[in-house]
């Protein structure tokens, strides 16, 4: 027994809040893989990574909407076309923002960090004027609404399941781009030696510019994922950004296998407690618990002894 | 190579078997190394010996992975950096490591070993004879014109001088320097090793260097490194020609 | 560096002097007791300020949770109020007269423990400044001798003031919840919601904002002032001059902190109550933005920077609210990439030359070398 509760249903509780915290997990895997490219790549640190992924959010919000009104019978598919119209979306945007503000920023982290708060402010301003203080909610296909049984007792949602794959297969992408294809060769020869990779005739603004928009297009997907979960406004990017820093910094900069292993220790740290306590203690315990792990080995979990 | 047989209190400082890896590389690999008491010791070796890493393990800017550094009966691979240096070891940086918002007057002042705590530091008077030490160190590194210049704007050769300025008002015991003379032009070359002439004589120095007619010019004892161990060691005439030298570093 | 005279140089007196006028005459003539009280109210932000300026301007350490420093100076403060307007007497339609409101709604029937010293106004005061340097010194302590320091440090002060945050939010049982502690009254029986208890407040805080500048200048022009700076140049150097550099950014950050909780603690008894919603990350991050626009590396500019962003803030939002973001976010982004010293360096780079030149051409004292800054 534990407190009220048999260790069967325990476990059944265990296993349904790991299950249900899944879709948090995949928006923190996406979000962070994101913010971890574009700090470990170049330095700057994005505080309107949130706001890339309202935008894929509010992106998933307007096929929803226009899919039911004009396109019916393609509904049960508009998903995957929110998915990727959200990914372009924030890419295009991306990709923009390097152009206009941070390539002026690279290796000042301490001010690309206030510059994009500023921007994080404007495009909070630019939702509430164009999409309305209110908050929106999208409806899910049929088909991702339902649950498979594992159990009497343990049932787990196909959303879940179906945001999962699929960040698993966008973590493997971004494994093949950064580590097995010829551009990520360049993206790491310009992280390395910037002057050198120059040289020997590597676009180095055009790698930052695509870094950037990669970062921030995966943060458009997390933000279609992001619907099932939680609805959306202008403000409700604000509230992921400093979990998703913790996540980051938690599993070590510069290590996807590091941020993909804290982003599950934090959500399911999360979703677990939420059941035992209050939400909002269940995050105090969570954001403490990383805090103080990172006070006493701040280096993260996965990181490697470097030579200076 | 021989090990000395001598008692470890003769020397300033003895390093018995140092290893220091990185990720499973040893950077530093059971190394061990004996400077006397006012001993001017020049390290040679090509690049990523461990020549560096040998000084940053010295003055605990890297934690050995396993040996021991004693200087002057004190156990250096368990304290900290400014025990280090208040035990009486200064170091100098590779590339010029100064306070380039500050001028050449406080870089000094502020390695002048006086308020070193943080009330000290809050409660720090300028007194006589913080000036009078500084003007004289000044004198020494030919910046007694420049007092009152900000260390941004000298040439990379008096922020060399600088940077040793500020190591000598330390007064230390053991000094380390880390390729004084790379980027200097000829003129400041040969003040420089004017300068370390002035200077070491009588105190204990290590210095990396490349410049083998500058390393001929001061060293007492070379010691090669290969791959993080000794390769040979003695005096520069032995050094010059041991076979193994010539092969790896000399390279003719 | 101020090289001559005492503390400030010659032209740095000019402009204290400016300031000191400003805040003690030209405001208190120029504006009613509202728009003091206020004026007030901004200058609470300013001590926030001047603790980033010693700290981000001066020691390259930025940190975006100032805002956990200035509420617990603030809660300290409005704990004690609470209890003064808590008396059995005018509590007594509670179910558990004695006690604050929030408790008794919450179906808290005894005071906590904690809550007990906030009864002392001498302990309240030493709280006030002891509180928020013992958080800052295990934050300090804990990063800094661990060497974590630049966007680590940011991130995780940012962190803790979302813990914070939240909890003072989920606790309201005990902390007054979202609302904070409110309806605060009187001070050792003086009533703080007068007039004229306004005017004296501003007076008190004008004078503790001078105390906390002519302080904020010692130390800079102290030997720890130029290790600051030495050990954002060069941290390296540093420590292998002999300097345990980790204590130095604890003691900075520590002093900053309880800088910024005089402000905190001053803001509770002008405003009258306090709440989560200045200490979270969103006001901690705009405070750092009072210090960049006034110049981070400028005492004076903290003070005129808090002014105005404030006043801009206040003005904005009431004509048009929907502008407000946009100009702040706009604030952001120019400071950093066009005006990294801000006004200071606006001051410095054209106010100053301009001067210097009329100076020169009419070879006679010139008026005012400055142009007023806020109202």
């Amino acid at each position: 027994m534990i407190g009220d509760y048999t260790y069967s249903e325990f476990f059944s509780i265990l296993a349904m809040q790991g299950f249900a915290g899944l879709i948090l997990f995949s928006v923190f895997v996406l979000m962070a893989l994101g913010l971890a490219i574009i700090f470990g790549q170049m330095g700057v640190i994005n505080m309107a990574h949130g706001e890339f992924m309202i935008l894929g959010a509010y992106v998933t919000y307007l096929c929803s909407t226009l899919v039911t009104t004009y396109l019916p019978a393609f509904f049960p598919y508009y998903f995957f076309l929110a998915m990727a119209l959200a990914f372009v979306a924030s890419f295009s945007l991306g990709v923009l923002v390097e152009w206009v503000l941070i390539r002026h920023l690279y290796r000042r982290p301490l001010d690309t960090l206030l510059a994009t708060w500023g921007l994080s402010l404007v495009l909070q301003q630019f939702y509430r004027s164009v999409f309305g203080a209110r908050e929106v909610g999208v409806t899910l296909p049929d088909w991702m609404m339902g649950s498979v049984s594992v159990s009497e007792t343990i049932e787990v949602p196909l959303n879940g399941l179906f945001v999962m794959a699929l960040t698993m297969i966008i973590a493997l992408g971004v494994y093949f781009i950064m580590y097995r294809s010829s551009w990520g060769k360049r993206v790491r020869a310009v992280v390395q030696n910037r002057v050198m990779a120059g040289a020997v005739g590597i676009n180095t603004k055009m790698v930052d510019r695509m870094t950037f928009g990669l970062g921030c297009g995966i943060a458009g997907i997390a933000g279609s994922a992001f619907t099932m979960i939680g609805s959306t406004g202008p403000t409700a990017g604000q509230l992921y950004i400093v979990d998703t820093f913790l996540v980051v910094v938690f599993g070590g900069a510069g290590s996807l296998i590091g941020t993909i292993a804290s982003a599950f220790t934090i959500s399911q740290a999360q979703s677990t407690m939420e059941f035992f306590l209050s939400g909002s203690m269940a995050k105090v315990l969570t954001l403490l618990t990383v805090v103080g792990i990172l006070m006493l080995r701040p280096q993260g979990l996965f990181s490697l002894n470097i030579r200076r | 190579m021989q090990v000395n047989e001598q008692l470890s209190k003769d020397f300033i400082l003895s390093i018995d078997s140092l290893t220091v890896s990185f990720d499973g590389f040893k950077a530093v690999n059971d190394l061990s190394l004996y400077v006397d008491e006012n001993e001017i010791r020049v390290i040679i070796g090509p690049n990523g010996a461990g020549k560096t890493t040998v000084l940053d393990l010295i003055c605990g800017r890297t934690k050995a992975t396993s040996g021991s550094i004693r200087f002057d009966g004190l156990e250096l691979t368990k304290m900290r950096e400014h025990e280090i240096v208040h035990a009486g070891v200064g170091r100098k940086f590779q590339n010029p490591s100064i306070y380039e918002d500050l001028t050449v007057f406080e870089n000094l002042e502020l390695s002048f070993p006086k308020g070193r705590s943080v009330f000290g530091a809050l409660t720090f008077r300028r007194d006589r004879e913080v000036i009078e030490r500084v003007e004289e160190v000044a004198e020494m590194i030919f910046l007694k014109d420049h007092l009152h210049t900000d260390a941004a704007i000298l040439s990379h050769g008096q922020k060399q001088w600088l940077e040793i300025g500020m190591l000598l008002i330390q007064k230390p015991r053991l000094l380390m320097l880390d390729e004084p003379v790379a980027g200097m032009s000829v003129a400041e070359r040969i003040k420089t090793a004017e300068l370390l002439n002035t200077i070491t004589r009588n105190q204990s120095v290590i210095v990396i260097e490349h410049d083998m007619k500058f390393v001929e010019d001061i060293a007492h004892r070379v010691t090669v490194l290969h791959q993080g161990k000794v390769l040979s060691e003695g005096s520069m005439e032995r050094v010059k020609h041991d076979p193994r030298v010539v092969e790896v570093y000399l390279g003719h | 560096m101020p090289a001559a005279g005492f503390l400030f140089s010659k032209k740095e007196w000019l402009y204290f002097t400016i300031l000191a006028a400003l805040l003690l005459v030209v405001m208190p003539l120029a504006v009613d007791v509202f728009r003091l009280n206020l004026i007030g109210k901004y200058l609470t932000y300013a001590f926030v300020a001047i603790g980033l300026v010693l700290l981000w301007g001066g020691g390259g350490i930025l940190s975006l949770g100032q805002g956990i420093f200035f509420g617990l100076g603030g809660y300290c403060m409005a704990m004690f109020l609470k209890l003064e307007a808590s008396t059995p007497a005018a509590t007594k339609i509670q179910s558990t007269p004695g006690i604050p409101d929030f408790m008794d709604w919450n179906q808290i029937t005894a005071l906590p423990s904690w809550w007990q010293p906030f009864y002392s106004l001498t302990f309240t005061i030493v709280a006030i400044i002891l509180v928020p340097s013992f958080f800052a010194f295990v934050i300090g302590a804990a990063m800094f001798k661990r060497r974590v320091g630049g966007v680590y440090f940011a991130i995780i002060t940012q962190a803790v003031a979302a813990i914070l945050t939240i909890l003072i939010i989920g606790q309201q049982g005990y902390t007054g919840g979202v609302n904070g502690i409110t309806d605060l009254r009187t001070l050792h029986g003086w009533d703080i919601r007068t007039d004229s208890a306004k005017l004296i407040l501003y007076f008190v805080n004008a004078l503790l904002l001078i105390g906390v500048l002519l302080l904020a200048q010692s130390v800079r022009i102290s030997k720890f002032g130029r290790l600051l700076i030495a050990m954002r140049d060069r941290e390296d150097r540093v420590r292998f001059s002999g300097y345990d550099v980790a204590n130095f950014k604890i003691f900075i950050f520590c002093l900053a902190a309880a800088i910024s909780a005089i402000g905190g603690a001053m803001f509770t008894l002008q405003v009258g109550f306090m709440s989560p919603s200045f200490v979270g990350i969103v006001p901690s991050i705009e405070m750092v933005i009072f210090a960049a626009v006034g110049g981070r590396l400028s005492l004076f500019g903290a003070i005129y920077g808090a002014l105005l962003v404030n006043a801009a803030k206040t003005t904005f939002s009431e004509s048009f609210p929907e502008l407000w973001l946009f100009a702040m976010g706009g604030l952001f982004i120019a400071v950093v990439m066009a005006f990294p010293f801000g006004l200071a360096g606006v001051v410095k780079d054209h106010v100053e030359p301009f001067f210097a030149k009329a100076l020169a051409r009419f070879s006679k004292p010139s008026p005012e070398p400055q142009p007023q800054a806020a109202e």
